[in-house]
């Protein structure tokens, strides 16, 4: 605590504060109850993944992006997978494209559940957070009886996914999908239409879509805003052109287009969404291989490429070089977080203290992926 | 808009500070002089038909052999639905670039990492500070030829 002026205070929320989402410390002045400054201090997770991917081979860095976001391990393997696929240039069998739409979406689920669970109890309830780990663990479920892991998956692969689907995974999230759309309308009963949830949020935080373009916020953040951007339909990949889904946007149903209640929500519509997709993957699914045949020693021919993919917090990019070693050259991840987290001082200038929370908490962001 | 096209309305406005196309990327790259890089950015973002509304990536490469450090900037627009990679080479051993932080304000966080990370001056930056690393940590540790320090204050590393 440095006292800068007799009005001011100067004060550290985190880096171990439970409304931080990880460890993400922010230097805040107040005056009063008011902020006037909010500096966010990040790297304490920095493990230098990009340093690592320089030492490893293509196929060894997989399970390092697990370790990107973590809630959307799934997501981040793809991304990877596409990124060297392209510079591969290989082509990738239908039923593994199935597969991993499956597993993206499933994970989508769940990520946005622990952001729902965790914002509502940033929020001050705690009910929800329970009932979003509860549906969770289903998709968890789901994914240990596939590859294995309940958190870190390493499950898409370099030229497809590592195993096929076990027996039983159909109908076990047939089951699924008929359950969730139910506990998504216990969820607006409980929290997105409560009153109180309301008064915190509408109105609070509001990005404009100029201010997400100049920021780079991207993903649900975003859409909230009133930008319909989403790469799975502006710029598809896997087989997501020939899916039947909505891409919700904010519309300020309760106070202005991008406020932080709009951000909240897009989680909401946007679980809906996926339960639909996986329920047409699930119908689609034919035999065929898992996976294309992928030379044992990869070497990709030299050669530069950005390739992104819609991950639930957002755009995850991957700008890789390649030498033609069996190394990558230069691995930069572009984390959506990263982008997303640096709007905050902006937002912050002005509002209560309270509200700094609801404004990180709306952003969903995830730590180790900013901090890489 | 083709990548080829932006790249020969670039040629036309900025002459010989477009130095080169390269197709073979994905998305292609057009490599810029560093000296002009401000005033591309600005001419794609501002120009009508071409609108580059987002900077969707900022990266440093350490290109040592050349003797070269590079910063790449992954365009993109979301009226058009085009994107370009641009990029930079400077000295290694004086890697001063203009910053574009004025362009687009993402580019504030990406600077920064890069200058943490490869030692890259943004020349203008308003806040060019360690983003990840210690503010005390000495070197770059995303350089080629970067050695790692043995100890960290009293910490074995």
């Amino acid at each position: 605590m440095v006292n800068v002026d007799e009005r001011f205070m100067e004060v550290s929320m985190g880096p171990q504060h439970p409304s931080t989402h990880g460890v993400l410390r922010l230097l805040v002045r107040t005056d009063g109850e008011v902020l006037t400054a909010a500096r966010p201090y990040i790297g304490y997770l920095h493990r230098a993944l990009e340093k690592i991917a320089e030492r490893v081979t293509y196929p060894q860095f997989t399970p390092f992006t697990d370790r990107l976001d973590y809630l959307a391990s799934m997501n981040c393997n793809l991304a990877y997978a596409m990124t060297v696929e392209k510079l591969l240039n290989i082509e990738i069998p239908r039923r593994a494209q199935i597969i991993r739409v499956i597993m993206a979406e499933l994970n989508r689920i769940s990520s946005h559940l622990i952001a729902f669970g965790s914002f509502s109890s940033d929020m001050g309830a705690f009910t929800p957070f329970l009932f979003g780990i509860r549906e969770r663990e289903f998709i968890n479920d789901l994914f240990e009886m596939t590859c294995g892991s309940r958190l870190t998956y390493n499950y898409i692969r370099i030229g497809g996914v590592s195993k096929d689907l076990p027996e039983g995974f159909i109908d076990k999230a047939k089951e699924f999908l008929d359950y969730f759309p139910g506990k998504l309308k216990e969820y607006n009963e409980l929290l997105s239409y409560n009153a109180i949830f309301i008064k915190r949020l509408a109105n609070i935080a509001v990005i404009t879509p100029e201010d997400a373009l100049d920021y780079g916020v991207t993903g649900p953040n975003l859409r909230a805003s009133g930008i319909k951007w989403d790469l799975r339909r502006e710029e598809p990949y896997l087989i997501y052109n020939e899916l039947d889904f909505d891409i919700p946007i904010g519309r300020g149903e309760m106070g202005t287009v991008g406020d932080a209640w709009d951000r909240y929500m897009m989680r909401i519509y946007e679980m809906e969404q996926s339960t639909k997709i996986v329920k047409q993957c699930l119908d689609m699914l034919a035999p065929g291989d898992y996976t294309a045949k992928v030379p044992k020693v990869l070497k990709p021919p030299a050669g530069e490429v950005y390739v992104r993919a819609e991950n639930p917090r957002g755009e995850l990019g991957f700008y890789l070089i390649s030498d033609g070693s069996t190394k990558p050259y230069r691995l930069k991840i572009r984390a959506p977080s990263f982008a997303n987290l640096s709007i905050l001082p902006k937002l912050a200038k002005g509002v209560m203290i309270a509200d700094l929370i609801a404004i990180i908490g709306s952003l969903d962001i995830i730590l180790p992926e900013i901090d890489r | 808009m083709e990548p080829k096209g932006i790249y020969d309305i670039l040629s036309k406005t900025f002459g010989s500070k477009i130095k080169q196309f390269l197709e073979n990327t994905f998305p292609p790259t057009i490599i810029v002089e560093s000296s002009a890089i401000v005033d591309v950015c600005k001419f794609l973002k501002n120009e009508e038909g071409l609108n580059f509304t987002s900077l969707m990536c900022l990266s440093g490469v350490d290109l040592k052999d050349q003797g070269k450090m590079a910063v790449v900037y992954h365009l993109f627009s979301i009226t058009h639905r085009h994107k370009i990679a641009l990029k930079v080479e400077v000295d290694r051993n004086e890697p001063h670039v203009p910053t574009v932080e004025g362009v687009w304000a993402t580019a504030n966080w990406y600077e920064r990492e890069a200058y943490d990370l490869f030692g890259i001056i943004f020349d203008g930056h308003s806040d060019l500070r360690r983003i990840l690393m210690p503010d005390d940590w000495e070197g770059y540790p995303m350089r080629k030829d970067y050695v790692y320090p043995k100890k960290y204050h009293t910490w074995d590393v």
